[in-house]
C-alpha cells in the first residue's frame, strides 16, 4: 500500500479480525448475567421500594390518626414523627408477619416444638393464594413470549375449573386416580376454551386479544347457567351454587389438615419448570418463539404457523385451566357464579411482573400473593383497608413495567433498562 | 456543506465499532466509504446522524462543533440519510412515509395530502425516481422501498447527504440514475457520503475514498489514483480474486424441472408467466433479471411459500408443486431469501439460533423434542468461522450484527446443510468483497457436490461468474437461456425484453420469449 495513491494514519490495524468479546457465560452464572444485565435485580428491588413508599404516604394522608398527629406538627413534631413512624410501621408489620408468618411466634415454635400450626398459616395461605395465580400468570406469560396476547385467563380458568369440577363431583374413584383425573380435567378444559381462539386466529386472522376477551363474558355467564342447572347445581338449592366435589378429589394437603396450603404448589412449581423448558429447551418452544418473533421468516424456515399459533393458545388455556383446578380442588371445592375472581386479570399483571420469565412469574405470584394475604391481616389488625395493599400491588407493577421510569426516578447510570417488556406491539 | 469528523470512538460493551475514525468530506464531494462488513461504517454514519453517540470525538460542518441528540437534530442541519435497513413504515403510503415527521399541515393539524403527493411528483421528476405516491410501502418490492427512502432524504433538502449501500438493491439503470442525481447534487454544492461494497461504482462515482477495516481508517484516496483490486485488498488485508475459478459443469440427472409455472399475483395479474426451465444436478443456473420480473415469485414457488395458479414443479422426479414448505426443506432444498430481514432471520435471537432456524427440530440439534443447545452453540461456533461471521460471540443477538454479518449467517446455514437443491436470491447482497469470493466459491463447492443449483440475482456480475447457464427473465417469462460467454451486453439487453436479433420488442417479449 505505500507507493499508491494511500494516506495512511499513523495507526493503521493489523489485518482483519474484530475485536472479541468474552465469551458469554451459561447455566446458573447465565442466568444471574442476565439479571444483572436487564438490571431486573435492581428495578424489581426499587420499584417494590417505591410502591411501600407511596403506599406509605397514603397512609399518612388517610388515617385520622396521623392526620391528626400532623396538625401537631410545630407544636409537637416528637408526636408527629413518633405517631407516623407507629402507624406505618405497625402497618407494614402486619402485612409482614399476615404473609410471612411472625417471628416471635415462630421463633416460639422452634422453641418449644408447639405452634407450629399458628406460625405457619400466614405462610401457608400465602402458597395457596400463589399456586393458582402462578400458574395462570406462566399462561400469560407463554402467550408473551411467543407474540400471543391471551387475556383470556377468565374464561380459560372458568372452563377448566368446570371441567374439574364435573369429574370432581361426578363420579368417586380413589384419591390416586381422582386428582390426576381432575388435573387432566382442568388442563382439557382450558385448553379447549384456548383452542377457540387460536383456531379463529390461524384459520382467518381474528385477533386473539379480542376473541379472548369477549370469550371471558362468554364463559362467566355459561358458568352461570350451567350453576343454575343440573348436573352442576347443587341439590336443594335455589342459588347458582356448584355441587361438591368428592373428597377424593381433592388436592392433599401437605402439613396435615390445619394447614390449607395443598400439593396445587407443587403443580405450580412443575409447570414453571414445564414451561421454562419449553421455552428454552423444547424443540416445540423455539418454534412459538420464532413464530412469535417473525411470522414471515418462519413460515420460510418451514415451521407451520397455524399449528404453532393453535398450539400455544392450547397450551395457554390449559395451564388457565389447570389454574382453575387447583384453586376448586385445593381451596374451594364447589363452583360459584363468578368463580376465579379476579385471578384471570391478576394473572397478567403476574406475568408483567416477572417480566414473562417462569422464574420471574413464580416470584410475582409469590409477592402478589403475599400482598394480599398480608394486605387482608393488615385490614383486619389496624383497620387500613385492603385496598391500600392493592394500590401497592399497583405501583410496584407500574414500576417494573417501566423499567425506563425507575431510571428516570432513581437515575441509575450505565443500566440497560430501556427496554420495554413486551417485545412486540399490539398487532401480533 | 464542509464535514469534519474528528476522533468518533464508539464502543458496545467490550466491542469497539469505530475506533479514532477521522475523516473530512469537501463540499461538492462525493466520498466513498468503504470496508469490510462489521467494519464500522454503518455506525460512524448512525453517529454521524445522531441515532448513536459517539463515546469521544467531534463532528463539525462547516467548521462549527455540532451535536447531534437525535436524528431531527441533524435533519435541521442539513444532514440527510438513507439507511442501510429500510427505515419506513410499512402500513402508510409512500407519500406519508416521505413527508413523516415534516408533515405539511393544513387547519387543525390535518395531513395536507394533496400537497405531500405534489412533492413527491416534483422531487420524483426532477431526479427521475418513479413511485407511487398512494402505493401502500409494504405492498412494494425492495428496489423501489430504496426509492423511497432516496425520495425521502431528498425532500429534506439535505446539504450532505448519507448513503449507506444505497445501489446493493438497485438495479443497473437505477444505478446509473441514481449517479447521475448524486453528481448533479454535487454540483449544487451539496456533498454525499457513500458507502457500498461495489468497487466499480466506487471507481465510477466518487472523487474521494476512505478505506476502514475492523473500525479504523486505513486510508484515504482519489479514485483516479488506485484500482479495484487494490481497493480490495485495502479493504481486507490480504488479496482478493474478484472472480471465481470453477471448473466447466458437468450436469448429472435432471434435479428439478419447472414446467409451464403461473403464478398469480394478489389482484390476479399474472406475474410469472408458463416459465418452463430444467436444472441439473452439478449446474447452476442463474435467472438474470431487473427486479420485479417474477423472479421473487419463482423463487417462491420453488420453495412453497406462495399458491402456484398453474403448472407442475418436480425435484428428482417427485412432484412438490403443492407440498409445504417444510417438506420441500427436508427433501433438501436449501433457500437464501432476497429479503433477509423479513424472511431470513429471526433478528431478537442470537446468531446461533438463527444459525439453525430451519432445522432446529431434527438431529444433531434436537433429540425427542429437546434441543441440544450445546450442540446448537458448538456449531454455531463452527460455522461463524467457516464464514467468518464477525461478531463477539454466538449468543449475540441477530440485530446488533452488521448487515453483511446478517446475510453471512443466512448464507452460512443454507450452505451448510446437506442438499439436493439450492435456491439463492441475491446470495451475496450487501457483502464485501472478500466474503463475496468466499460465498462464490462456496455455492460452486455445493454444485461441484452434484446438487443442482438455482442462483437469482440481478448482479450482472454475480450472474457472468456463477452461472452456467443464465435463463434472462422479462415480466414474467424467460427470454432466453443462454451460456455465460455472450457477455455483458447481450445480457443486458435480454434483461430489458431485447430479444436476440435487436429488434426492440419490449412490449412482445412475453410472446417471444419462450
Ligand atoms: N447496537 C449494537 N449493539 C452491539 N453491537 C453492534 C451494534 N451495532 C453494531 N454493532 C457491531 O459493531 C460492528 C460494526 O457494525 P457496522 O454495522 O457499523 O458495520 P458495517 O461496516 O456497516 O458493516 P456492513 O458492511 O456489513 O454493513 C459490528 O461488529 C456490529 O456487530
Ligand atoms: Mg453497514
Amino acid at each position: 500500500m505505500s507507493d499508491t495513491g494511500f494516506t495512511v494514519p499513523a495507526a493503521a490495524p493489523p489485518a482483519s479480525t474484530s475485536p472479541v468479546k468474552a465469551n458469554a457465560p451459561r447455566g446458573w452464572s447465565r442466568f444471574f448475567h442476565w439479571m444483572v444485565e436487564a438490571n431486573v435485580v435492581m428495578v424489581t428491588a426499587l420499584a417494590i421500594f417505591s410502591g411501600l413508599f407511596v403506599g406509605a404516604v397514603l397512609i399518612i394522608a388517610t388515617q385520622a390518626n396521623v392526620l391528626h398527629a400532623w396538625s401537631l406538627l410545630f407544636s409537637h413534631p416528637g408526636t408527629t414523627v413518633s405517631v407516623t413512624f407507629f402507624t406505618v410501621g405497625d402497618a407494614y408489620r402486619d402485612l409482614f408477619t399476615g404473609s410471612l408468618g411472625d417471628p416471635f411466634v415462630i421463633g416460639h415454635a422452634i422453641a418449644t416444638g408447639h405452634g407450629w400450626g399458628q406460625a405457619l398459616t400466614p405462610l401457608s395461605e400465602t402458597l395457596l393464594y400463589a399456586s393458582p395465580l402462578c400458574v395462570a400468570g406462566l399462561a400469560v406469560g407463554l402467550g408473551f413470549r411467543t407474540g400471543m396476547f391471551n387475556i383470556g385467563g377468565q374464561g380459560q380458568l372458568i372452563a377448566g375449573a368446570m371441567a374439574a369440577s364435573y369429574v370432581g363431583f361426578e363420579i368417586d374413584p380413589p384419591a390416586i386416580i381422582h386428582v390426576p383425573l381432575c388435573i387432566l380435567a382442568g388442563f382439557a378444559g382450558g385448553a379447549v376454551a384456548g383452542f377457540i381462539p387460536g383456531f379463529l386466529k390461524a384459520r382467518t386472522g381474528a385477533h386473539e386479544v379480542i376473541v379472548t376477551i369477549m370469550l371471558n363474558y362468554v364463559f362467566l355467564n355459561l358458568l352461570v347457567l350451567a350453576l343454575t342447572t343440573q348436573p352442576f347445581q347443587q341439590p336443594h338449592q335455589a342459588n347458582a351454587v356448584g355441587r361438591t366435589i368428592f373428597g377424593s378429589a381433592e388436592l392433599p394437603h401437605i402439613f396435615g389438615q390445619n394447614l390449607r396450603v395443598n400439593v396445587g404448589v407443587f403443580i405450580a412449581i412443575a409447570c414453571a419448570l414445564g414451561v421454562s423448558w419449553l421455552l428454552r429447551r423444547g424443540t416445540l418452544g423455539f418454534g412459538f418463539r420464532v413464530v412469535g418473533a417473525n411470522q414471515d421468516a418462519a413460515k420460510v424456515a418451514g415451521i407451520n404457523v397455524r399449528r404453532a399459533t393453535i398450539l400455544v393458545l392450547v397450551i395457554s388455556g390449559g395451564l388457565a385451566g389447570l389454574a382453575g383446578m387447583i384453586s376448586l380442588c385445593g381451596s374451594d371445592y364447589f363452583l360459584s357464579a363468578g368463580y376465579g375472581g379476579t385471578v384471570g386479570f391478576d394473572c397478567i399483571t403476574v406475568a408483567l411482573l416477572g417480566r414473562n420469565r417462569p422464574i420471574g412469574i413464580v416470584l410475582g405470584s409469590l409477592l402478589f400473593a403475599a400482598l394480599n394475604v398480608g394486605g387482608r391481616y393488615m385490614q383486619a389488625s389496624t383497620g387500613i383497608p385492603l385496598d391500600l395493599a392493592s394500590v401497592i400491588q399497583a405501583i410496584i407493577v407500574f414500576f417494573v413495567a417501566t423499567p425506563g421510569l425507575v431510571n428516570e426516578v432513581y437515575r441509575l447510570r450505565g443500566m440497560n433498562v430501556g427496554q420495554g417488556l413486551l417485545t412486540r406491539g399490539w398487532a401480533a | 456543506m464542509k464535514l469534519e469528523l474528528s476522533g468518533i470512538t464508539k464502543t458496545f460493551g467490550s466491542l469497539v465499532a469505530d475506533d479514532h475514525v477521522d475523516l473530512t468530506v469537501e463540499p461538492g464531494e462525493i466520498h466513498a466509504l468503504l470496508g469490510e462488513n462489521g467494519a464500522g461504517k454503518t455506525t460512524l454514519m448512525n453517529v454521524l446522524f445522531g441515532l448513536m453517540h459517539p463515546d469521544s470525538g467531534d463532528i463539525a460542518l462547516d467548521g462549527e462543533v455540532v451535536h447531534f441528540p437525535d436524528p431531527g437534530a441533524a435533519v435541521r442541519h442539513g444532514i440527510g440519510m438513507v439507511h442501510q435497513h429500510f427505515m419506513l413504515v410499512p402500513v402508510f403510503t409512500v407519500a406519508e412515509n416521505v413527508v413523516l415527521g415534516f408533515e405539511p399541515t393544513r387547519h387543525f393539524g390535518l395531513l395536507d395530502r394533496r400537497r405531500a403527493r405534489a412533492d413527491i411528483h416534483r422531487i420524483s421528476q426532477e431526479f427521475g425516481l418513479e413511485v407511487d405516491p398512494d402505493a401502500l410501502v409494504e405492498d412494494l418490492p425492495v428496489g423501489v422501498q430504496q426509492r423511497v427512502e432516496i425520495l425521502k432524504a431528498l425532500s429534506r433538502d439535505a446539504q450532505l447527504l448519507i448513503l449507506d449501500e444505497p445501489t446493493s438493491v438497485l438495479t443497473p439503470n437505477e444505478t446509473e440514475a441514481l449517479f447521475a442525481i448524486m453528481r448533479s447534487l454535487v454540483v449544487s454544492g451539496r456533498s454525499i457520503l457513500f458507502i457500498t461494497h461495489k468497487l466499480k461504482e466506487v471507481l465510477a462515482v466518487a472523487d474521494r475514498i476512505t478505506v476502514m477495516r475492523a473500525g479504523a481508517v486505513i486510508g484515504t484516496t482519489t479514485s483516479q489514483a488506485t484500482t479495484e483490486s487494490e481497493l480490495a485488498s485495502m479493504m481486507v488485508g490480504r488479496s482478493v480474486e474478484l472472480v471465481v475459478h470453477k471448473e466447466p459443469a458437468r450436469p448429472g440427472e435432471v434435479v428439478l424441472a419447472v414446467e409451464d409455472l403461473t403464478v398469480e399475483d394478489a389482484r390476479g395479474l399474472t406475474v410469472v408467466d408458463h416459465v418452463s426451465f430444467e436444472v441439473r444436478g452439478g449446474e447452476i443456473l442463474a435467472l438474470a433479471g431487473v427486479q420485479g420480473n417474477g423472479q421473487t415469485e419463482i423463487e417462491e414457488a420453488l420453495c412453497g411459500l406462495i399458491e402456484v395458479a398453474a403448472g407442475r414443479i418436480t425435484l428428482l422426479g417427485r412432484d412438490i408443486t403443492r407440498a409445504t414448505p417444510k417438506a420441500r426443506l427436508r427433501a433438501g432444498i436449501a433457500h437464501v431469501p432476497e429479503d433477509r430481514i423479513r424472511d431470513g432471520l429471526v433478528t431478537s435471537m442470537t446468531i446461533a439460533d438463527n444459525l439453525i432456524l430451519d432445522v432446529f427440530d431434527v438431529a444433531p440439534h434436537a433429540r425427542l423434542g429437546a434441543r441440544n443447545l450445546r450442540e446448537v452453540a458448538c456449531s454455531g461456533k463452527e460455522r461463524m468461522s467457516d464464514f467468518d461471521i464477525r461478531a463477539g460471540s454466538v449468543d449475540v443477538l441477530v440485530s446488533t450484527l452488521s448487515g453483511g454479518n446478517q446475510q453471512k449467517v443466512i448464507v452460512a446455514r443454507e450452505l451448510s446443510r446437506q442438499t439436493t437443491l439450492l435456491v439463492a436470491a441475491q446470495p451475496t447482497r450487501g457483502l464485501d468483497v472478500g466474503s463475496i469470493e468466499y460465498v462464490h466459491r462456496r455455492i460452486v463447492e455445493v454444485r461441484d457436490r452434484g446438487a443442482a443449483v438455482v442462483i437469482i440475482s440481478s448482479e450482472l456480475d454475480e450472474v457472468l461468474a456463477l452461472g452456467d447457464r443464465i435463463a434472462v427473465i422479462y415480466r414474467g417469462a424467460i427470454m432466453d437461456v443462454v451460456g455465460p460467454s455472450v457477455g455483458r451486453e447481450r445480457i443486458g439487453l435480454l434483461m430489458a425484453g431485447v430479444t436476440g436479433d435487436g429488434a426492440a420488442s419490449s412490449q412482445t417479449g412475453v410472446e417471444t420469449g419462450q
